[in-house]
């Protein structure tokens, strides 16, 4: 069942599944996206979480955060957790053997929404195995990927999300080095070629758009991954009060570019259509070095030694946003 | 509704068919799995039975083993039943989700079809994947044949689900010597199997979405003890459940099983102690021996978890030189079973000679005559009242003997 939002006041105002005491640091990402996509649907939602900062923070015994059944398994394996919770729900359902409470939901047309929050380490890393089999399997759920581009977790370590340029404990920028080498994997074109029925890129920021992407992945049926930025107050090193700001300079610059692939079946279960749309287009396509300089991570980069990275990094986004918007025109 | 089996009195199964009519009858909700010889058998005979109509339920071919494992936490932490197969590197793949399993306390059932590590890479049977698991927290029933791989089977999962337990079974059996020789095995029909294991009974699932349910917390030095604590409480009170199963189960069939097995054990001067398909061997040796006047028994372990510590001590309580046959590469110290059993019988004042054979790693055969050495050995031992051959020796091994101590 598709909640209806009005507007912002509204919407923050919905009753909360997932409780602001929680240990997060102040200005994390993480803490917003996961409200907002809760806060998408009325009907009941079932949450696996990988571990991490998420998870080391919302469910410490005796205490915890969650106002849905929730469960953490480990590292690697929030997927198949949130696939097989689903594989469980609906036996029970064949079998006529669901709880009398969630039954009668059913019966109302509220179908549980079962949701796998996951960092990058958790997704694009160790857990890409699982997430891969999920998918591919094609199990009723949907996966967030909270990309903060590191291990935060563990003390932002680079990870295969962090992008070219940045300085982590493991990728540190130094005399002779500008930090991380590696451009950043390209997890949301993996995902949708999966042939899963909806694949977005979403931010906290614009918040239409991330919980009506949601809505759409919960009204398809299938695995559906959602790739949330999570500008990480810690590791990014920006300002808490920087968060929202930080998250728009990577929207408004195409280093986040909002987007959605879906991918349609018939019924024997062949895509026939491939559709990407882009969601968000900024008015002004800020430069890529504004992004940049908001982010002390990337600061060395603004040495004179490094500042070929900065002009590596427009191009790169140059080139995938020219790349998006074909695709887009091109209908595939 | 699944559909009846039809089953003979007397079916000639192998212990992988065993294993999977044992699982079908359970009906299981949720069979997450991977394959992996030598037990790749009893899911792909699951998968028929699926296909054929004998299983309501759903089988998952995940992609690893490691997914299997965590399949079967969230599927039984969602208030359904779990099960799933498997040897060797699979297991050892498992391991960090094994502790997952027991330390939320969920009822899981997994068969072990005993099989080498590597490297070298070796596909046959020994019990190295049994002992790499045996810390893990989970109650581990032993078989050494088709028939008593399909009853500890079904009595898995009655035992793990026990309210008083709520800890996941391990049911093991060697890999090809069991679970590729086909033996009659006397199965219940579907109804009496299904009676005897009873509905599944959720506790906290996920799926009753009126009581939100946290599982799978964070706890540091606060209360991570007292979890693990509670765990082992419960793990090590298990045996009287354990007992009542087997009780119900030989009410039921005439089948008879207890913590710890033993074979002419009244008037034995010497024992041979091992698991798995070596006992029926070691039983056939101690014949021979009492042929010869040498008064030979056999002790095994139905339950490798909880050790049965006080029923091995008194199993071997008049007995001058005992055995430990471990069937797993120890790295560096003894074997396993020796530790536990010398343990044992130290506690109860005891002071038996027992020594530690190394045999079979690799599916190497161990064959009667090497047994009946073995008792010879413990002939020795027993008429000079201390050890008078090493305590330690690798037996059936190639090339110069090997021992130390």
């Amino acid at each position: 069942m598709v909640k209806k939002i009005k507007n912002l006041k509204e919407f923050s105002l919905s009753n909360d599944r997932f409780e602001g005491a929680n240990l997060m640091c102040p200005g994390c990402s993480h803490n917003i996206i996961v409200r907002e996509v809760l806060n998408a649907t009325d009907d009941p939602v079932i949450v696996a979480t990988a571990t991490g900062c998420l998870e080391v923070c919302t469910a410490v015994y005796p205490k915890t955060s969650w106002d849905v059944s929730w469960i953490h398994i480990g590292f690697e394996n929030a997927a198949v957790a949130a696939a097989t919770v689903s594989a469980a729900y609906e036996v029970m359902k064949k079998k006529g053997k669901l709880p009398p409470a969630t039954q009668k939901m059913v019966d109302e047309g509220k179908e549980p929404k079962i949701v796998a929050f996951a960092g990058d380490g958790g997704t694009y890393d160790i857990g890409f195995q699982s997430l891969s089999g999920a998918f591919e399997r094609g199990h009723n759920f949907m996966y967030v990927c909270l990309d903060n581009e590191v291990y935060a977790n563990t003390g932002g370590q680079r990870s295969s999300s962090t992008p070219i340029g940045a300085s982590t404990t493991t990728s540190p920028a130094g005399s002779v080095s500008y930090g991380e080498k590696m451009m950043k994997k390209s997890m949301v074109e993996i995902m949708a070629d999966h042939g899963a029925p909806y694949v977005a890129q979403v931010s906290p920021s614009k918040w239409k758009d991330l919980v009506k992407k949601v809505q759409k992945g919960f009204e398809v049926y299938g695995p559906v991954y959602i790739n949330a930025q999570s500008a990480c107050t810690t590791e990014w090193k920006h300002a808490p009060e920087d968060t929202i700001e930080v998250s728009d300079l990577g929207v408004d610059s195409c280093v986040w570019p909002l987007y959605e692939i879906i991918n349609e079946r018939d019924e024997h279960g062949i895509i026939y259509s491939t559709k990407l749309n882009i969601t968000y287009r900024p008015k002004k396509k800020i430069p890529v070095e504004e992004y940049l300089a908001a982010q002390p991570r990337f600061r060395h980069l603004f040495k004179p030694e490094n500042r070929h990275i900065i002009d590596l990094w427009q191009k790169a986004v140059d080139a995938r946003w020219e790349y998006l918007q074909r695709r887009e025109e091109a209908g595939v | 509704m699944a559909k009846k089996y039809e089953l003979n009195e007397v079916e000639v199964w192998d212990g992988n068919m065993a294993a999977a009519h044992a699982l079908r009858q359970a009906q299981v909700d949720i069979l997450a799995a991977y394959p992996i010889t030598p037990s790749t058998p009893i899911v792909q005979n699951y998968s028929k039975f699926l296909a054929d109509g004998y299983v309501d339920g759903e089988f998952i071919m995940v992609e690893s083993e490691h997914s299997a494992m965590s399949g079967c936490v969230a599927a039984s932490a969602a208030g359904v039943r779990a099960a799933t197969a498997t040897s060797s590197q699979g297991f050892a793949l498992m391991v960090e989700v094994l502790y997952q399993a027991s330390g939320m306390r969920l009822p899981i059932v997994l068969t072990v079809v005993n099989r080498a590590l590597a490297a070298p890479l070796n596909v046959n049977g020994d019990h190295s994947d049994m002992y790499l698991g045996r810390d893990a927290g989970w109650i581990n029933l032993c078989s050494y044949n088709p028939q008593e791989a399909y009853d500890l089977t079904l009595m898995a999962f009655k035992i793990g689900e026990d309210l008083n337990v709520r800890l996941p079974v391990m049911v093991h059996q060697d890999g090809f010597i069991c679970s590729h020789t086909a033996q009659n095995v006397r199965p219940l029909q579907d109804e009496e199997a299904q009676e005897f294991v009873g509905e599944y009974k959720p506790v906290n699932s996920m799926l009753d979405v009126a009581n939100p349910v946290t599982h799978g917390v964070q706890t540091e030095e606060d209360w991570h003890f007292e979890h693990k604590a509670r765990q082992h409480h419960d793990l090590m009170n298990s045996v009287s459940v354990i007992k009542k199963v087997f009780a119900e189960f030989k009410d039921r069939t005439g089948r008879e099983y207890d913590l710890v097995y033993t074979y002419k054990m009244d008037d034995a001067d010497v024992a041979i102690f091992a698991l798995g398909t070596t006992v029926e061997s070691a039983q056939i040796a101690a014949d021979q021996m009492r042929e010869k006047g040498i008064k030979a028994g056999v002790v095994s372990l139905r339950v490798f978890r909880p050790f049965p510590f006080n029923e091995v001590a008194e199993a071997l309580s008049n007995v001058k030189a005992i055995a430990a046959m471990d069937r797993s590469a120890p790295g560096g110290t003894f074997g396993a079973l020796f530790n536990e059993i010398s343990a044992s019988l130290m506690a109860h004042g005891k002071k038996p000679v027992v020594l530690n054979y190394i045999y079979g790693l690799g599916g190497r055969d161990t064959t009667i005559n090497m047994l009946k050495e073995v008792y010879e050995d413990l002939d020795k031992c027993a008429k000079a009242g201390e050890a008078v051959v090493p305590l330690q020796q690798f037996i059936g091994l190639r090339g110069p003997k090997l021992s130390f101590y």
